[in-house]
């Protein structure tokens, strides 16, 4: 969809070189657009404890935090290729897909249960990245038929969703989704690791670098040498990885391989990593945002459930009507700095 | 018909092919499900048949116009399923007042979604995915606040629209017909057409040529709002129900793929509105085929991605001259 046109005339001033040299302009309109969703976070988090006892409680932010660490674990993967330029559609289904292939697996042991979706989530994203790297096409049609067919073949396998397997209570791999470790669940102490890890990926090796580069400015990052095409084909095998990972740990966490997952999960995704400071035109963004884009989602969805009178339909015009706000923030913002 | 002229030696043009099928390809490939399933379906050549297929094409084929619009002006529309939700939702609080103001309003909501997604795109300059994938979320929002369950729609009228026929065509394919015979018009014959097209083709372009690149962009996004809200109203005429949680849930990816197997390149400056018909029929009577033929449901998505892709690819190398 982002015609690459685009990126000729405007992206390449924006790319800022990892390892954070800073740019020409205005550095705390950089700031604004890089922390903004922290502070929002802050100040609703305080807010939140002061107006509601049941807030602030262990129980409610373990709660909040483990359902954060799956959709946390798929905006990772979306940060990736957002930054790249791209856009993937199909993690939902993925997710979905993940979920359901680790469940069928685990009967066979948590090697398996863990493996299996793995490799064929990463062959999904494989696929998707070969298509939008080799033949041209947009990532947004690519990773749109990938979400139809991901979700296909997952109903196809759970015979149109009537089956769903089953996680056995005491293996291993149930305790990857439901134990925990010094008082906080696994799983978020498994998307923690992950994050460290991709956010030392994105800004401290040279494949990182080379996101940043073909995300601001494909044509330039290609006439300087990079590796164009083995970039984007990684990242969105990274994507699919990611998805199929974190559907995997949620099928651990709720033992069974639920079906009906993961519907619309790519737009909670992109919002978050929008909100997170990322340009969607790529070549711009933070992991560390894409977090804190997670977790303001979920606080907000979780203060609309304890104001309780509100029902969930108004987290979605929340949800909406914030994602408006901050896109049109963003596009201000980025605007600023490229003037600037 | 010289364009349709199957010469051999325009085949040895690798390009030239493509760009055939580009054009064409929609029609050749819905020409050859139509003979296979006149040829192995059982009752597919019936009154009820067609009825059925046609009543059951209506919304997406006017989701799809709107679609094109959009797609034609190198944007997309993702608010669209979200529209329809809504609409269905204001149909069913102000059928009280008779079907036609219902439906004004229900218009008159898509018109605002539209104006609130062109403003962002045109004025803001927001991306078009991402403006219309913001309204999508909070739209569906609304409508579910607006009416928080499913609801029977009984009202006469609104039955007879939505199961009535003329001369065994049903309502509401007369009106997908008339509404894309008039899209096809606006494209090819009106001064707004071509600013369309231009703004599609190159937007510093038309900046630069002094078109009013703005005001064209909100329009065409309050087209796309105003003609998923009709779907919408359509649609609560058939359904006999409105159920804001579930109407037009994944229709944007359905009108898309109409629009872009029917010839329609993503990148803007092109529409094709015959196409786009023959793309939504392609998809509907590929998705009842395989119904019929006794696969599984699952089997239609696959068979949908593998369509798109081809579709997308075949268009790809002379997406714009």
């Amino acid at each position: 969809m982002t015609g690459t046109k685009e990126h000729v005339t405007t992206a390449p001033q924006a790319a800022p070189v990892a390892g954070g040299t800073p740019w020409r302009g205005d550095r705390l309109t950089a700031l604004a657009q890089q922390h903004g969703a922290l502070v929002a976070l802050a100040i609703l988090a305080v807010v939140a404890s002061l107006s509601f006892d049941s807030f602030a409680t262990t129980d409610n932010l373990g709660n909040i935090a483990v359902s954060s660490a799956f959709v946390a674990t798929v905006a990772l993967g979306m940060t990736f290729v957002i930054v790249c330029g791209g856009i993937d559609l199909s993690v939902g289904s993925v997710f979905a897909l993940g979920g359901v292939l680790a469940a069928w697996g685990s009967q066979y042991g948590t090697l398996v249960a863990l493996l299996l979706p793995l490799a064929v989530c990463a062959l999904i994203g494989l696929v998707n990245g070969l298509l939008v790297a080799r033949t041209g096409l947009a990532p947004f049609i690519v990773t749109l038929a990938s979400m139809l067919a991901a979700r296909g073949l997952m109903l196809a396998l759970t015979d149109e969703g009537a089956n769903t397997y089953l996680v056995g209570k005491d293996s291993f791999f149930a305790t990857l989704g439901q134990g925990k470790l010094l008082g906080v669940g696994t799983p978020v102490w498994i998307t923690a690791v992950l994050f460290l890890a991709g956010a030392v990926l994105l800004r401290r090796t040279r494949f990182g670098q080379r996101v940043y580069a073909v995300g601001g400015n494909e044509q330039a990052a290609g006439l300087m040498g990079a590796p164009v095409a083995r970039t984007k084909i990684t990242v969105y095998t990274l994507s699919g990885l990611l998805a199929g990972l974190a559907g995997a740990l949620n099928a651990a966490y709720l033992a069974s391989g639920v079906t009906i997952l993961g519907y619309g999960m790519e737009l909670d995704a992109i919002a978050a990593v929008v909100i997170g400071g990322t340009l969607l035109t790529g070549g711009l963004g933070y992991v560390s945002g894409s977090l804190v884009g997670v977790l303001l989602l979920k606080v907000i969805q979780n203060v609309i459930n304890q104001i309780g009178s509100l029902d969930s339909a108004y987290q979605q015009v929340v949800s909406g009507a914030f994602l408006v706000l901050v896109v049109v923030a963003q596009t201000w913002l980025g605007r600023r700095r490229r003037a600037g | 018909m010289t364009e349709l002229a199957l010469d051999k030696s325009m085949f040895a043009d690798r390009h030239a092919l493509v760009a055939w099928l580009q054009r064409y390809g929609v029609y050749l490939g819905l020409g050859v499900l139509l003979l296979f399933n006149v040829l192995f379906t059982d009752h597919f050549v019936s009154g009820e048949n067609f009825r059925t297929q046609a009543v059951q094409v209506s919304p997406v084929l006017i989701v799809a116009l709107g679609m094109a619009l959009a797609i034609g002006t190198e944007g997309i529309d993702l608010s669209v399923g979200a529209v329809m939700a809504l609409s269905t939702s204001l149909v069913s609080l102000y059928l009280g007042y008779g079907p036609w103001l219902a439906l004004l309003v229900a218009m008159a909501g898509g018109a605002v979604v539209g104006l609130a997604g062109g403003s962002l795109i045109a004025v803001v300059g927001v991306q078009p995915i991402v403006a219309t994938l913001a309204l999508m979320v909070g739209g569906r929002g609304i409508a579910l606040v607006l009416l928080p369950q499913l609801k029977d729609v009984r009202d006469p009228a609104m039955s007879s629209l939505g199961s009535g026929d003329v001369a065994g065509v049903p309502y509401l394919a007369l009106i997908a017909a008339a509404l894309a015979l008039i899209t096809g018009f606006v494209v090819r014959r009106t001064t707004f057409g071509r600013q369309l097209l231009a703004i599609g083709d190159s937007r510093p372009a038309a900046q630069l040529a002094g078109l009013p690149v703005r005001r064209v962009l909100i329009v065409v996004y309050v087209c796309s709002g105003v003609l998923a809200a009709i779907a919408g109203f359509l649609a609560t005429a058939r359904l006999q129900a409105s159920d804001p949680s579930s109407l037009g849930n994944l229709m944007e990816l359905s009108a898309i793929t109409a629009v872009v197997v029917g010839g329609t390149p993503l990148s803007g400056g092109r529409v094709r509105i015959g196409g786009t018909v023959a793309g939504a029929v392609l998809i509907q009577l590929l998705t009842a085929t395989l119904i019929k033929h006794d696969l599984p449901s699952s089997w239609t998505q696959i068979a949908q991605a593998v369509v798109i892709v081809l579709a997308v690819y075949a268009a790809r190398e002379r997406g714009k001259r």
